[in-house]
């Protein structure tokens, strides 16, 4: 099919920022004189999650000659807009600068670099709209920047890392769930990890592609704390987004924690529907990644366990390499589903779209 | 509580299940003195001094309490005179053995903490008096009872010496190895262990759990046993990535490996999105001459428990075709409270060959038993 | 449907539970808050003997981190995978339009009455000075 033809909503592109110096006209005083005289406005603050030059992460015909793939509006134009005509493309940043120790420092960094979105991507087309970065474990500076963006209506969700220091459910991230929930921006879950911890319980593996792989383990463990911990009771409007999940593994995951949730129940008695029934209702997933079955017909079994067509979300992933040319949508999927994946779910996940 | 019990009139068992083998049995002891029959006088004394110490806040309890008391056991499975649910092996073979006419039943002891103990000389020695204790309580007695080889991995030559030792003794059909350690297993700082098991005939069975210190997910530690339960299904996961994509396959080709009390049903999945990255990524692991998902077929068991029960209960049967009925081998776990019934875990109707299969004959040829 | 004499009410003692056989089948008869109630001794999940389990409160929970208990000692809770079962109706805490127990029901009387009869006595022989349990099976 003509993808182009349907004008989809893109739901995850990547904006590389070019270098930390890009930053500092969008910096307050303080911070610009604080990065120059530091040094830092030479750091590169690439996250270890997307090593920029790793096959994966950037598909061949979409690597610039100079510079970071996607760190300039004309790649983002040639790449996905010319190609796709989306309606709309919702932009993600990840960078270093969202998961510095020091919090004052994140929290400054992550202001410029939604100044900088808002400057350099969403004024120069009207199609592009952007999750706000924040500084996940600082909640008070989380929230302060949620609220500094609030009134701007292109951006369109609050974006977090699947691993941080302590699981996402956990309470002491609850004021950025409140206050996301109060302007009605999906928390947007990026795979990947900040490092503070091990990937796993077993400590640290040797290779990239073992991390790669283990992002989507790690989006388990994610929604294990969201729902156990009660986020989806507390937050009744809240929407979660799983961004580059790889979603077939969501089937086996609903089997195992419904099954521990009928006799775990006591422990966390505020669950009282099944997890199953939480997840199809407030949890979306952008389709790229899709970590296909080797049949094709299997692919429709997959999504007859996911058991619901308002969950997944049409993305391209751009830069990352998962497709050839535009055939963005994965091989089997039923053609039932295709205009709530390319439009309809988005525009029922994002208030802010419509 | 105070009852009185009938004598139950036994239900009906299908011929399906009887002979079965048990690939998931925990042995309890009735006092942690029986160990110190098989320990020298100056670990007995450590014991009673220093005690095991692994890598956690609590010396004595779970980090994460269980549902039902004896730190999650049936509660049905305590014996008559109130010691703990599988430290009697009358009230086991009544309950277990004898009542499904078990062929074997594979021990994976979960005691004496040898394979998380952080001074290494002190857990080779739990790990040798706790074989010695397999055999002397439970496998001599009871020739249906296999043991496993516990080992600590942390310190290489007592664990190569405590394969070596083993082998050749058919009381021993694997050596058991905690997949939650300093690293991940398929590290090469532990090839020569892995390679001694191989050269020894002996699979590993890596059954869950482990005290390597790290928290329980990528993303730090849960709040809840709600979350602990099932994030033994990650490590899992990321113990299959870490033995294939570090070519442990490639280069202990015979290695053969059980993924004990995981479940199974995420395991497709896994291999779908391995294969996927490593179609990008794999100049990375050159030495990799197969897909991951080849490497998972040819090495790699799943027991069954915790059986995954699908919405659909026919999902099931596709799932197992997904992993090779050929891969899968049942096992009760118990006496733990999340057991699997024989005659009830698997809520759809299996062919008879697939039953053969997975009650049986899996575990028969991986084992050599008779 | 018949009556069936298997207790005392001497016997079970209140937050206790006898399991009797009536006509081939366990029956749990638990004594709780003054009541009696009656359950089939298998857990509709596993065929666990679910009269074996323990008499646990319902649990109630407005928001994550409030706790309340209500109803004390009536729900039962199976000795394998802890699923919860309502002693009164047998409903499932987890499911309670689709996964029950089976629940008989149950009436104290005094010996008195029991000697007229009709009933079936299947354990406990009857004299006209006690209360006894009686199920319906």
């Amino acid at each position: 099919m003509q993808l182009s033809s349907t004008q989809p909503i893109d739901c995850d592109v990547h904006l590389a920022v070019p270098s930390t110096r890009v930053l500092l006209p969008y910096l307050e005083d303080y911070w610009r004189e604080h990065l120059i005289r530091r040094g830092i406005e030479n750091d590169n603050l690439e996250l270890s999650s997307y090593p920029p030059n790793a096959p994966i992460n950037c598909r061949p015909d979409w690597r610039p000659p100079t510079g970071l793939p996607g760190s300039q509006f004309e790649q983002l134009r040639d790449h996905v807009l010319e190609p796709f005509q989306p309606r709309f493309a919702i932009c993600n940043v990840l960078d270093g600068s969202q998961i510095m120790f020091s919090e004052d420092l994140s929290a400054a960094l992550c202001r410029g670099i939604n100044n900088w979105i808002a400057a350099e991507w969403l004024d120069r087309d009207p199609r592009l709209r952007a999750s706000i970065v924040v500084p996940a474990h600082s909640p008070d500076l989380a929230v302060a920047e949620i609220e500094r963006r609030a009134d701007d209506g292109r951006f369109v969700q609050v974006l977090m890392l699947a691993m941080t220091e302590i699981p996402l459910g956990r309470r002491q991230h609850w004021p950025i769930y409140a206050a996301a929930e109060r302007h009605g921006l999906p928390i947007g879950i990026h795979a990947g990890s900040s490092f503070r911890n091990p990937p796993s319980a077993l400590g640290w593996s040797s290779y990239y592609i073992e991390d790669y792989v283990s992002q989507s383990p790690g989006f388990s463990g994610v929604l294990n704390s969201l729902v156990t911990e009660g986020v989806f009771n507390k937050f009744p409007k809240l929407k979660v987004v799983l961004i580059e999940s790889g979603v077939t593994w969501l089937p086996a995951h609903f089997w195992r924690i419904n099954k521990t949730w009928r006799g775990v129940r006591s422990e966390t008695p505020w669950l009282d529907r099944m997890p199953s029934e939480i997840i199809r209702e407030r949890v979306r997933l952008t389709i790229q990644p899709f970590d296909e079955p080797p049949e094709e017909h299997d692919v429709q079994t997959i999504i007859e366990e996911i058991g619901c067509d308002e969950m997944l979300l049409f993305s391209t992933d751009y830069p990352h390499w998962h497709f050839e040319g535009t055939d963005a949508i994965p091989p089997g999927l039923p053609d039932g589903l295709l205009t709530k994946l390319l439009v309809d779910n988005a525009l029922a996940t994002y208030p802010r779209l419509s | 509580m105070n009852m009185t019990v009938m004598d139950r009139k036994p239900e009906a068992i299908n011929q399906s299940y009887l002979g079965f083998i048990d690939c998931d049995v925990h042995p309890f002891f009735k006092s942690p003195d029986e160990f110190n029959a098989f320990l020298p006088e100056r670990w007995r004394e450590h014991r009673r001094t220093i005690g095991g110490r692994t890598r956690v806040g609590l010396a004595k309890a779970s980090n994460y309490p269980r549902m039902s008391p004896g730190n999650g056991q049936r509660m049905d499975a305590w014996p008559p005179d109130g010691t703990h649910p599988g430290s009697d092996l009358p009230f086991m073979q009544q309950q277990l053995l004898d009542l499904f006419n078990v062929s074997y039943g594979l021990l994976a002891p979960l005691v004496g903490g040898s394979g998380g103990e952080r001074n290494v000389e002190f857990g080779a020695a739990m790990a040798t008096a706790t074989n010695e204790w397999q055999l002397a309580r439970w496998c001599d007695p009871d020739p249906r009872l296999k043991a496993a080889v516990l080992v600590n991995v942390e310190h290489q030559s007592a664990a190569i010496a405590e394969i070596e030792k083993r082998a050749g003794d058919r009381r021993f059909v694997q050596v058991q190895i905690p997949p939650r350690g300093l690293e991940p297993l398929g590290r090469r700082r532990y090839w020569p262990i892995l390679e001694a098991c191989a050269a020894n005939g002996f699979p590993i069975s890596l059954h869950l759990g482990g005290a390597g210190g790290h928290p329980s997910t990528g993303g730090g530690h849960p709040s809840f046993y709600h979350e602990e339960h099932p994030s033994y299904v990650q490590s899992m996961q990321t113990l299959v990535t870490s033995l294939v994509c570090e070519g442990v396959f490639e280069h202990i080709p015979n290695l053969k490996i059980v993924l004990v009390e995981g479940g199974f049903a995420w395991l497709p999945a896994l291999c779908w999105r391995l294969d996927r990255a490593w179609k990008r990524l794999h100049a990375e692991v050159p030495f990799l001459r197969q897909k991951p998902s080849e490497y998972v077929r040819q090495s790699i068991w799943v027991t069954t428990q915790p059986i995954e029960e699908p919405e659909r209960p026919r999902d099931m049967l596709s799932t197992l075709e997904w992993i090779g009925i050929d891969r899968v081998m049942f096992s009760t776990d118990y006496p733990h409270w999340d057991q699997d019934d024989p005659r009830y875990a698997f809520k759809v109707a299996l062919p008879e060959e697939w039953k053969r299969k997975i009650y049986s004959e899996n575990a028969r040829a991986l084992y050599q038993l008779e | 449907m018949s009556r069936h004499v298997v207790a005392t009410v001497d016997e079970i003692a209140p937050g206790t539970c006898k399991i009797v056989t009536v006509r081939g089948r366990e029956i749990g008869v638990f004594h709780v808050n003054d009541e009696f109630f009656a359950i089939f001794n298998r857990c509709p999940h596993q065929g666990a003997p679910l009269c074996r389990g323990a008499l646990l409160s319902r649990l109630e929970s407005p928001a994550p981190g409030e706790y309340r208990l209500t109803r004390h000692g009536e729900m039962l809770r199976c000795p394998w995978h802890c699923w919860e079962f309502d002693i009164r109706t047998g409903q499932s805490w987890c499911d309670p339009d689709s996964v029950l127990a089976r629940t008989f029901s149950v009436d104290v009387e005094p010996g008195a009455t029991l000697a007229r009869g009709p009933f079936e006595a299947e354990t406990v022989p009857v004299t006209v000075e006690q209360d006894y349990v009686v199920i319906n099976v």
